[in-house]
């Protein structure tokens, strides 16, 4: 017999075409030793209120679709279980910084943006033809980037930063993050034409060091690291343009 | 956003730190100070040195001294963040590493110049 308890969850919803402003809802959810918060979402879609909005896909800290506020920390609610809440209760809310959609779904473009701005892929210093085989790298080039491509898109980071809450120019943790993946990437010759976006007031520069996006990250990004190393390649790429010759900085 | 640093511990500490700054580059400006008045002579730097026995004075320097070390702590705990990995014999030094190494060269600092004053 498995043991069930109950839990008081508290959701934020709001219907824009209905509410003034958001306001919290209360359920009463009975959940299991093993129960996250995802699930218990997904237990007031199922029995309690079929109209509650949120997103979701995986159910195991992959997709990064169900990143919430819980008791305001930014979470994968899929990540986070109601037994560490109990006996108090659970308050779920969308995703800090970001304008709702409805209840628990927030409005991705801004971020969506900003990585498209990036360049999130491999530019080659000269397209080879397949016949010419692979791009090969060593491990330690492999190294250099790995945990950097870890990154979900999840937004968790996006919440912490509170110069995004401020600024929301602000290019922010994960879009650097992946920028830098691909800069440090040896396969890749196409830092000339993202420094711009690194170099920019709106790009390292904005960032003060609060670390609160490392700290939140679930896939150990540590996007703090990734604007930080940022702002010395920055600097370097402002004094080295008086003593290199353009197009030869790598 | 308004009172946005008082909702997390995690933001508090990180405004401790920031406003622990200014007191770092106080200490720096009364040392300073110190040399300016060493080099116009032994009365200036005597009476420099007589402005610091002042109850005011030790009382600025206990304030100046909690501050600096809580600014040295915790700068060292994000300084990791902000290089690029250390890599001793082929091995990625931990975070924790790289805190424990800045604050071990902070502490040993900090007691060979005590011991310089103190005893020579």
């Amino acid at each position: 017999m498995v043991e069930t308890r109950t839990i008081e969850m508290e959701v934020l919803r709001y219907h824009p075409e209905r509410d003034a402003e958001p306001h919290l809802q209360s359920y009463q959810v009975p959940f299991t030793h093993d129960m996250s918060v995802l699930q218990g979402l997904q237990y007031v879609k199922d029995h309690l209120d079929g109209s509650l909005t949120f997103r979701w896909s995986c159910r195991m800290a992959i997709c990064g679709s169900c990143g919430h506020m819980v008791n305001g920390v930014p979470q994968l609610s899929c990540h986070t279980f109601l037994r560490d809440y109990f006996p108090g209760k659970v308050r779920v809310e969308p995703l800090n910084h970001f304008p709702i959609l409805r209840d628990l779904a927030v409005d991705q473009t801004d971020f969506l943006k900003k990585l498209e701005s990036i360049k999130p892929y491999i530019i080659p210093a000269e397209n080879k033809p397949v016949e010419s085989g692979e791009f090969l790298q060593t491990p330690a080039q492999l190294d250099r980037f790995y945990q950097f491509s870890q990154c979900i898109n999840c937004l968790l980071c996006y919440s912490a930063c509170p110069q995004y809450g401020l600024n929301s120019e602000f290019i922010g943790p994960a879009a650097m993050a992946l920028l830098h993946r691909y800069n440090a990437d040896s396969r890749d010759a196409g830092r000339a034409e993202r420094m711009p976006i690194v170099n920019a007031e709106e790009g390292v520069w904005s960032c003060t060091l609060v670390g609160y996006c490392s700290e939140v990250c679930p896939k150990g990004v540590n996007p703090a690291n990734a604007v930080n190393q940022n702002k010395v390649n920055s600097a370097l790429d402002y004094f080295l343009r008086f003593v290199t010759p353009r197009g030869t900085g790598r | 956003m308004a009172g946005w640093w008082r909702r997390n511990p995690f933001f508090v500490r990180y405004m401790l730190r920031e406003l622990t700054a200014p007191f770092v580059a106080i200490y720096a400006v009364i040392l300073l100070v110190g040399l300016v008045r060493l080099a116009q002579g032994e009365a200036a730097y005597d009476a420099w040195f007589a402005a610091l026995t002042h109850p005011a004075s030790i009382a600025i320097h206990w304030l100046l001294l909690v501050a600096l070390i809580y600014h040295s702590v915790t700068l060292w705990q994000v300084m990791p963040k902000t290089m690029p990995p250390l890599k001793v014999a082929g091995h990625t030094l931990p975070e924790l590493g790289v805190t424990a190494l800045g604050l071990l060269a902070t502490l040993t600092v900090s007691v060979v110049v005590y011991a310089l004053v103190r005893w020579l």
